[in-house]
């Protein structure tokens, strides 16, 4: 277990060194030029092609890129061209938040999901089942930044429970999450249904009927745990989905969080700024990935570590 | 507890239906016969015939819906088992009824240690502690010839061979000693050299605890090996019901007479294996009359009208069949005078 562990964390090197190159080249496809805009406005030739050299700009892109990877693996991803700070300091003061934010929908997702899904599979065809998979389409279709406004319209607006935006107590917390959550909670509901059904009619799960077992030590004990194995790779992906998802979110709710300071940065052609964010996003959900490995490994002991 | 006669499980007119949008198919129609203690009774058939439905239904584990037991009787020490409750009917199954299925690939759970699943039925009927029931699922690896059992105990069921596995199933099947043993095709999925060993496995447990045994399976050669009496079903319907000897000496039925035809025979040089003509009718367009009128080489005009109740035809067996009846000579009767006119 412990040699696939790390066989799996060196895997992930390639990985990121592609992630990096990618980030790397799209930034240097974008259109408009950061020493231009750094130089500040009337700034003659001169100066630009100053800024340009002091940046190391001027150099080739290979260089440069060899450069960057070299720096970023000591933790070193250059300083904001904004405000002159290490883009680390930046990101860690914003990850927490985005952390947070992910944990609490990643909580919603798996545990509003799950227990729907199991509603519905145990309740098959009831008006409980009915309603939860309307409910579950719904939350698959709407886009999350209209059902954000919404949820702060009824709940922030009109009935005062939460507040409208902003970060820090229990209360900020509950209507992003709703809103980042929602969506993997209707898939993680699906997913949980349809593979619940497929487990009742499995061969086991009459044996242990055959045992003299109550009903709901066969569905919990015999089948969840059975059923969750497919959940686990959804989960996982969801994830990923919801890194992305946060940058919707935390402008919707006006969040200072990892997202938002992506956006903020590919705004202002903050260049070292939107590498290292998305980079260090990306390390994120590679180790997602890994953890997800690791979880299905667990709960599937026939899966050959090999 | 009431008193009962020696038979310790009586099945009376049992009907399993099923209700399905093609329509409802009679899997187990009026199926009738006993178990003495200790003795083992094979239930033979074709798939489709209703052998593992008419199984799955002693314990009442039909799947319902769409399946459902719609009439009869199950008498389990005297007490009818369609009359319990759920609580009841659960400390019946696995405890006093157990039951061990065709697939050991499938049957047991794949996340759990198998040393688990069988602890799990001790725990559940012994009321034993954790570390008893354990021991106890040890004991019963050995018992099932599994070969350093506490190391078997701790493997899941990924890891053990089918043999093995349909072994671990006969484990937690007989851990609590049960009075009735159904075997659901044991042998079926394993090969010929383990089926052997597996049959002579259950016939040996049997002698140790007693246990009476229902042996479902299409293979005769099982039967012949190891069951008292015999039930053979075509199509729902027991259709001869008799002693394993006289099955093999004087079939009587002519549906058994086909299936005994079709077996492979060592002292004949045949080229090539004999069949009975047709096939087993839908289950939803049953023949009005007897279900093998159809395929039958005797059949006649009742046959075709009328089903024929299984009765005794001698003081061992029971055939449901009309060339064993009064009938059947004034039928022929009956025959000619329509074929005159």
């Amino acid at each position: 277990m412990l040699l696939f562990i790390i066989r799996r964390i060196l895997q992930t090197i390639p990985v990121l060194l592609g992630v990096s190159l990618v980030v790397f080249l799209i930034m240097q496809m974008v259109p408009g030029d950061p020493a231009t805009l750094l130089a500040g406005e009337g700034a003659t030739k001169q100066t630009i092609e100053m800024v340009r050299h002091q940046l190391g700009l001027d150099r080739p892109i290979i260089y440069q890129y060899f450069d960057y990877v070299f720096h970023a693996m000591q933790g070193d991803f250059g300083e904001s061209l904004r405000n002159n700070r290490p883009v680390l300091d930046e990101i860690m003061v914003r990850l927490p938040i985005t952390l947070e934010l992910a944990l609490a929908s990643i909580m919603i997702t798996v545990v509003l999901g799950m227990i729907a899904g199991i509603i519905s599979a145990t309740k098959q065809y009831s008006i409980a089942d009915i309603s939860i998979m309307i409910i579950a389409l719904l939350g698959i279709s709407l886009p999350s930044f209209w059902f954000g406004l919404m949820l702060i319209y009824f709940f922030s607006v009109n009935l005062h429970i939460f507040p409208v935006a902003g970060w820090g107590t229990i209360q900020h917390m509950i209507l992003p999450a709703i809103t980042l959550g929602a969506g993997g909670a209707a898939i993680v509901a699906r997913m949980t249904r349809s593979s619940m059904l497929e487990v009742v009619r499995q061969d086991y799960i009459r044996t242990a009927r055959a045992k003299g077992l109550k009903e709901h030590v066969i569905i919990y004990k015999h089948g969840l745990k059975n059923a969750l194995i497919p959940v686990i790779t959804v989960v996982g992906l969801q994830f990923g989905a919801l890194l992305g998802g946060t940058v919707l979110t935390e402008s919707v709710f006006a969040i200072n969080g990892l997202g938002r300071l992506i956006v903020d940065a590919i705004r202002t052609r903050d260049l070292p700024m939107v590498q290292g964010g998305v980079l260090i996003a990306s390390v994120i959900f590679v180790f997602m990935n890994l953890a997800v490995d690791v979880l299905y490994r667990y709960f599937n002991k026939r899966i050959d570590l090999n | 507890m009431k008193q009962y006669n020696e038979n310790i499980l009586e099945v009376k007119d049992l009907e399993t239906y099923f209700f399905t949008e093609e329509g409802t198919s009679k899997a187990v129609n009026k199926v009738s016969f006993s178990l003495k203690k200790g003795e083992t009774l094979g239930i033979v058939g074709e798939s489709g015939s209703g052998k593992s439905i008419t199984s799955l239904s002693l314990l009442r584990l039909i799947p319902s819906p769409p399946g459902k037991i719609v009439g009869g009787n199950i008498f389990f020490k005297g007490e009818d088992l369609l009359s319990k409750t759920d609580k009841q009917m659960r400390s019946i199954r696995g405890n006093e009824i157990s039951m061990i299925f065709q697939e050991p690939m499938t049957s047991l759970n794949p996340v759990y240690s198998v040393g688990e699943q069988i602890a799990e039925v001790i725990r559940l009927h012994q009321n034993l502690g954790k570390k008893e029931a354990w021991q106890k699922a040890v004991d019963m690896l050995k018992l099932v010839g599994i070969p350093s059992p506490e190391k078997r105990a701790k493997q899941e069921p990924h890891e053990l061979s089918g043999g093995m596995r349909q072994r671990v199933m006969i484990a937690m099947a007989l851990a609590c000693h049960p009075e009735v043993l159904i075997a659901d095709e044991p042998t079926t999925a394993l090969d010929v050299t383990i089926q052997a060993q597996i049959l002579e496995l259950i016939k040996n447990l049997q002698k140790e605890f007693g246990t009476a045994v229902i042996l479902i399976t299409h293979d005769l050669g099982v039967v012949y090996e190891s069951c008292d009496r015999v039930a053979v079903m075509y199509a729902g319907k027991i259709v001869e019901y008799t002693t394993a000897n006289e099955l093999f000496e004087n079939p009587k039925h002519p549906y058994t007479i086909g299936l005994l035809n079709s077996l492979p025979r060592l002292d004949m040089d045949q080229e090539e294996l004999t069949t009975i003509p047709g096939t087993v009718p839908s289950p939803y367009n049953m023949p009005k009359g007897c279900s093998f009128a159809p395929r039958c080489a005797y059949a006649k005009k009742i046959c075709d009208e009328m089903v024929p109740d299984l009765q005794h035809v001698d003081q061992i067996s029971q055939v449901s069949c009309w060339k064993h009846t009064v009938q059947w000579d004034r039928e022929f009767v009956l025959h000619e005078k329509v074929g005159v006119e």
